[in-house]
Parts: C-alpha cells; sequence; structure tokens
C-alpha cells in the first residue's frame, strides 16, 4: 500500500512539475540522436527519430492520466444517472434502461469503442466519448441495485409518509448513501480508461500520431523492436502498467478499510 | 375514517393477508392484534399508503385510494403516520435526530417547530446520530417526526416492544395526549395484551383480533 501511493505521489509530481521546468515540442525531430540506448543523457533512450524517450512518457502520462480521469468521470455520471432513474421509477423505465444496458453490453466495449472513436478526427474528446458511453453499464448496475435494496428500507418509508418528494429522497437520503459506492467505482475506472486510451492509441485511432501518449509511444517503438530497440516502447508499456496498478492496489486498500456499508449501523 | 376493505396481499406467491377489514376512526384508539406473522406489519403498511394491496380497497375520510407511496397526493400521504417496531431501521443512519425530527417540515416547506421537548429528548442529544443513542430515544425522535405534520391517523406498528418500560409509558402518554388534543386516530398494533387493554379502554376503542 505504502509502495503504491509512492509510486503514485511520485508520478503525479512528475506530470505535474516536469512540463512546468522542461517544455516538450511535440514536433521536434533529432535524426542525429535517433535509436539511442537509454544513457545519462536519455535515460530512457530516444526514439526513431530521435526524441527523449523519458521526457514524452511523462508528457504521455499526463495526457493518459487527464483522459483517464475525465472519461472515468463522464462514464460515472452517466451510470450514476441512469441507475439512479432505473432504481427510482422502477416498472417501466427500469425495464427500458436495463436493456439499453444489456444492449451495450452485449458488443464487445473495445469494438464499440472503435466504432465511436471513427466517427471523429482523432482527438482526446473522442476518446473520452468512446470510454464514457461504453463504461456507464457497470455503474448503472452498481447504482440501481444499491437503489433498489435501499428503496425497501424502512426510513424511505418513514420519508415518503413524511411528505419527502421522490427528488427529495434521493438527494437527502439516497445520494449520501450512494456516494461512497460511485466514488469507488470511479477510482476503478480509471486505470481501466487509461487502457482503453492507450489501446485506441495503439491502434491508431485515439490521439493524433504526433502528440506524445503512451499508446502512440508504444505503437512507434513497435517499429524499431526486431531492429533490438527495447527500450522505445518497454518505458512506455511501464508507465502504462505501473500507475494502473499502483492506483488498484490504493482502491482495494480504500474499499477494505473503510467499506462504507452502513458504517454507523456497523459500529451498534 | 381510514378504511380497509377486503385487503389482500402477497408477496410473490406467499398470500401474507387474505381480506383483511379494519376501521380506524378519529379520536379513538384502535387496537390490532395477533400473533407473529400474521401480516399486522403488512397492513399497517397499507393504511400508511407504503404497500398496494393486491386486491381491497382502503379510503381515507371518504376519499378511495388508488395511488401509493409516491403517487399517492402528499396530502394524502401526510394525513397518517407510521412509527415502526425498530427505530434503527426507520431512521436514516447519517443524519442527526434533531435532523430527523425536523425533516417533514423541510420536505413540505412548513415552518419548523419543537417537538422534541414533548417527547423528552434534551438538546444535547438532538445533535447525536443514531448509532449514539438508544433505541428508546432513537424512538422517541421518530415520534417526534411522526407528529411533526399533525396526522388524522398513527398507526403504531409494535411502537414499544423494543424499549424499556418507562419510554413505553411515556411515548403511549404522549400519542394519548396528542389524540385529546386533536382526535386524532390512532391504530395500536401490539401483542402484549397488557398494553392493549391499558391503551384503548379510556377512549372505549375495539380491539381487532387476526389470526
Amino acid at each position: 500500500m505504502r509502495i503504491a501511493a509512492g509510486v503514485l505521489v511520485v508520478l503525479a509530481l512528475a506530470v505535474v512539475v516536469v512540463p512546468l521546468v522542461v517544455q516538450l515540442d511535440q514536433q521536434l525531430v533529432d535524426l542525429g540522436s535517433a535509436n539511442q540506448a537509454p544513457s545519462f543523457a536519455h535515460p530512457f533512450g530516444t526514439d526513431e527519430v530521435g526524441r527523449d524517450v523519458l521526457l514524452r512518457v511523462i508528457y504521455g502520462l499526463r495526457v493518459s492520466l487527464l483522459i483517464g480521469l475525465v472519461a472515468a468521470l463522464v462514464s460515472m455520471t452517466i451510470g450514476a444517472v441512469a441507475g439512479l432513474a432505473a432504481g427510482m421509477l422502477g416498472g417501466f423505465a427500469d425495464r427500458v434502461i436495463m436493456r439499453v444496458v444489456d444492449g451495450f453490453n452485449s458488443v464487445p466495449h473495445l469494438l464499440f469503442g472503435i466504432f465511436i472513436v471513427a466517427l471523429f478526427s482523432p482527438s482526446a474528446t473522442a476518446v473520452v466519448v468512446s470510454v464514457g458511453l461504453t463504461h456507464w453499464t457497470t455503474a448503472a448496475r452498481i447504482v440501481r441495485s444499491e437503489v433498489l435494496t435501499l428503496r425497501a428500507r424502512p426510513f424511505v418509508d418513514a420519508a415518503i409518509s413524511g411528505g419527502s418528494t421522490r427528488l427529495r429522497v434521493v438527494r437527502r437520503h439516497f445520494l449520501p448513501h450512494l456516494m461512497p459506492h460511485i466514488a469507488l467505482a470511479s477510482v476503478l475506472m480509471v486505470p481501466h480508461a487509461i487502457w482503453h486510451e492507450t489501446a485506441l492509441s495503439f491502434l491508431g485511432l485515439g490521439l493524433p500520431p504526433h502528440l506524445a501518449s503512451l499508446g502512440n509511444m508504444i505503437n512507434d517503438g513497435a517499429r524499431s523492436l526486431l531492429a533490438g530497440d527495447w527500450w522505445a516502447s518497454l518505458f512506455p508499456g511501464l508507465f502504462i502498467l505501473v500507475p494502473t496498478l499502483a492506483i488498484s492496489a490504493l482502491v482495494q486498500y480504500w474499499r477494505d478499510r473503510t467499506n462504507p456499508r452502513w458504517r454507523s449501523e456497523l459500529q451498534l | 375514517m381510514l378504511r380497509a376493505d377486503g385487503i389482500t396481499v402477497a408477496y410473490g406467491r406467499q398470500r401474507v393477508l387474505r381480506g383483511a377489514d379494519l376501521e380506524v376512526v378519529p379520536g379513538v384508539v384502535t387496537g390490532l392484534a395477533g400473533p407473529s406473522g400474521c401480516g399486522k406489519s403488512t397492513l399497517a403498511r397499507v393504511l400508511a399508503l407504503m404497500l398496494r394491496p393486491d386486491a381491497g380497497s382502503l379510503s381515507m375520510d371518504g376519499t378511495e385510494i388508488h395511488r401509493w407511496r409516491h403517487r399517492a397526493a402528499r396530502d394524502l400521504r401526510t394525513r397518517v403516520a407510521l412509527i415502526f417496531q425498530q427505530p434503527r431501521l426507520a431512521v436514516d443512519p447519517r443524519l442527526t435526530l434533531r435532523e430527523i425530527a425536523e425533516e417533514p417540515f423541510h420536505a413540505t416547506g412548513r415552518p419548523v417547530e419543537d417537538l422534541t421537548d414533548d417527547v423528552g429528548l434534551t438538546p444535547e442529544l438532538l445533535t447525536r446520530r443514531p448509532h449514539e443513542v438508544s433505541d428508546g430515544q432513537l424512538q422517541r425522535a421518530c415520534v417526534a417526526r411522526a407528529l411533526a405534520l399533525k396526522p388524522r391517523y398513527v398507526i403504531c406498528d409494535e411502537m414499544t416492544t423494543m424499549l424499556d418500560a418507562s419510554t413505553q409509558a411515556h411515548l403511549v402518554a404522549r400519542l394519548e395526549t396528542y389524540r385529546k388534543e386533536t382526535g386524532a386516530g390512532i391504530l395500536a398494533i401490539t401483542h402484549d395484551e397488557e398494553l392493549l387493554t391499558r391503551w384503548t379502554e379510556p377512549s372505549g376503542g375495539p380491539t381487532v383480533r387476526m389470526s
């Protein structure tokens, strides 16, 4: 847990501080220093057009983290609203929403994501929309099932009997109970969204190719891999793996520790 | 008058109520007794507009009820208050006792009145959350909440079963005062025969026995 937190702090600092200190010219090419192995001047080596891998990896992580966060937020918001509506309205509305969820789930989400990205020109927005539209279903299911168990609790009866409108029950009683679940699912979604962003970029569908993003870099590096230049794809790969594993480890810890299920009831 | 005719309720394939009839008359304490599992609480939820019965009809002061829970008109559903057996489950664990007791005023936009003194809650207790008080103290807050909107009918579903004798006496006395002041109809559900006699006798109300 400490290791995971430490790794994340270091990476977050790098992502925030480095771009302030060293500016990266995304299109700068230095053919004179192409394909250099890791050294003091270039700790992670250089790629096939002579760009410093370390600097690009940090910029790439920044892009990936940002896209991951925004995409997770978008998908959670869609999912939470859909799940709340399904759970609160029940009946016909519930059936319709859950069939839509099933429909989305029945399509492999990477394929569907590619389809959505293909509708746009390569950009960060396209990736966010793609991940957001394919991943809201998990959140919808979590929120709906929580709402269904909450709805049956006597204190909701008491609130209705006390004159609360639907909206007030949601705001006053449901959202405060749901927030821990939604927050947990959102954080878990961040690494997943990063994987999708890099997968789409790797396929050449995500971000514009000159932009330093982890997926783009692995894709570029793959070409020189056969020539034995392992560093140009290994380091971007590690930068996907390490932060996502660290985030997952932290979430696990958080979930084990604060299992928010009716905290005050557990204390009885 | 709150009048139920031929109420039938089934959970899945299991029928818990079969053609139950009941009348709650304003100004009178009506007793409802019966062994565990005979459907007393289910009938209570139907009467409080919280559960739509599978068959039968319910009318309140001459108005036939067709809609339940949120769909029921606010005026109708706040006219019946329900006090639950387990106060623990009947309150949102995240709110303080004051917030619980005052919630109906905020929900309906009416000016807040302090009713907690009547049920014996001190200002210090009001700042606590449900897990920091006893069942009896919590039930006092629930009674304050139930009486907040001056309901015409109060349904007490085994309200005092979990409580010690003095809290029990105090809350029953509080409801009797309320009945005398407002002429509300009270449905006392309990399987404590002694309490039932003591509670229904002063107003000469009937006791219905379910089996």
